[in-house]
């Protein structure tokens, strides 16, 4: 989960950073010149075709955890107090994992569906740009994907340095720096994805 | 203190077992929580009902024997304490105690509040030791040992093999009590020659007796009495990945009796 958890962070700063290109507001040309690389370069497909395997892997690997550890204590505390010693979002990685899936199917089916299917069939791409525009017109929507990036957050918040620690990453010295980097990761990098369907939805992007 | 208490009622390992109310009367605050326990034993042997069977030993927190997950808390509700260190005075007069026995499927119920931990002992059989020549003692300076190692590994060892970990985890795991028993020894120059064998065999035993995963929540390290640290966890972790990358062919293991 951790090696998997890791290449997947990798590729969210990837994504977050091309898609804040629209906030330099100029009509979504820088933002379509990556997009437009992202969509069409031949080592990019290769490394996409890696990404979903590394995605497909870190779900595997998180529902044989779960089948696993749910298998572990068949007969359940008939009173718990599991609040004392740890914190309810690490305790629920597989339900916000699951909400985070979820969102990347409407996600997915939204922008990167529609875009490769043009791609393939006529070899151009549409307009990601506008495409984005339109889809956060409607506030059902925005509060979806705001909703998306918030179940993000904590998955990060708890995945992050829990990454460091599987893979026996764990020194007096570092700790603290990977919590607090991890900290700031899971807010800003989710906050980033967040206020783009925002803004958009405001017509503070032009 | 006027009390009321659930208390898991089970006759044996595959009978059915149930939440039973047993009110308790004049308890001292200054008793320990299996004093308690013997007051309600004695009051039910009076009455002629069968009594409350839970694990015992030493009484003083050393043993590991004591157990129970007391208003859902493994030992309860204080820090750094066994069930047997735990007074009555953590408790408020009046108060419904929840007492049940540690539950994961490599723990099965013995009786009552009673499980059988054997599988901590297979798990210390396949490796949980260092094979050294018996004969005179050598002169200790030809194993150098530094202090911070010295006092980590003793840290490690202090893990008495309560289960309260594999209690307490919400996978039932026992890396907390796994990696205590790796890292006391690979911390020290005796147990580096064994070092990778004994982490590989180890981690297989608890799978082979179905402890679930680590996913990191560090509920174990709050509710170990002893407080053995979960840097012993990424300790073992690192052992294990170079043990399994770098180690020689695993030969076949029995696991354990």
């Amino acid at each position: 989960m951790g090696l998997t958890g890791l290449f997947l962070i990798s590729f969210l700063v990837v994504h977050a950073s091309i898609n804040a290109c629209i906030w330099f507001n100029d009509g979504g040309e820088t933002f379509t010149f990556y997009a437009h690389f992202m969509g069409t370069n031949t080592i990019v497909h290769f490394i996409e075709a890696g990404l979903f395997a590394g995605l497909i892997l870190h779900i595997v690997d998180g529902l044989l955890l779960w089948k696993q550890n749910r298998d572990a204590r068949p007969v359940q505390y008939a009173y718990n107090n599991p609040g004392k010693n740890s914190t309810w979002y690490s305790r629920s990685m597989a339900v916000l994992g699951t909400l985070i899936l979820l969102f990347l199917v409407i996600h997915l089916y939204d922008f990167w569906a529609p875009n490769r299917v043009e791609y393939v069939t006529t070899g151009e791409e549409k307009d990601l740009f506008q495409m984005m525009q339109e889809r956060f017109e409607s506030l059902p929507i925005v509060l979806l994907y705001c909703a998306g990036c918030f179940s993000l957050f904590w998955h990060l918040l708890h995945g992050f340095k829990s990454a460091f620690q599987s893979l026996g990453l764990n020194h007096s010295k570092y700790n603290k720096a990977v919590e607090v980097a991890g900290i700031a990761f899971s807010i800003i990098v989710p906050a980033v994805f967040a206020l783009m369907p925002i803004s958009m939805y405001f017509h503070l992007v032009h | 203190m006027n009390l009321l208490l659930k208390i898991w009622r089970q006759k044996g390992p595959n009978s059915p077992g149930k939440m039973v109310d047993y009110p308790v009367t004049d308890i001292s605050e200054d008793m320990s929580f299996l004093e308690m326990l013997d007051v309600l034993n004695d009051q039910l042997v009076v009455k002629g009902e069968e009594p409350v069977s839970f694990d015992h030993d030493c009484r003083e927190g050393i043993c590991g024997m004591c157990s129970l997950y007391i208003n859902g808390q493994a030992h309860g509700p204080e820090r750094l304490v066994t069930t047997c260190q735990l007074h009555m005075r953590s408790f408020k007069d009046g108060e419904t105690i929840y007492i049940e026995p540690w539950r994961a499927k490599a723990f099965p119920v013995v009786k009552d509040l009673v499980v059988d931990r054997g599988a901590f002992d297979r798990i210390m059989n396949v490796g949980g030791f260092v094979s050294v020549n018996t004969g005179g003692a050598q002169d200790a300076n030809c194993l150098p040992v530094s202090k911070v190692d010295a006092d980590k590994a003793f840290d490690a060892a202090t893990c008495i093999g309560c289960g309260a970990c594999v209690a307490t985890c919400k996978n039932s795991s026992a890396m907390l009590f796994v990696s205590a028993k790796v890292s006391q020894l690979a911390l020290l120059p005796q147990g580096k020659i064994e070092a990778q064998e004994r982490v590989l065999n180890m981690v297989e035993q608890m799978d082979v007796e179905g402890f679930g995963n680590c996913t990191n929540t560090g509920a174990c390290e709050v509710e170990c009495p002893k407080g053995i640290s979960l840097e012993n966890i990424a300790r073992m972790n690192r052992e294990y990945l170079s043990a399994a990358l770098t180690g020689e062919e695993k030969k076949e293991i029995t696991g354990g009796f």
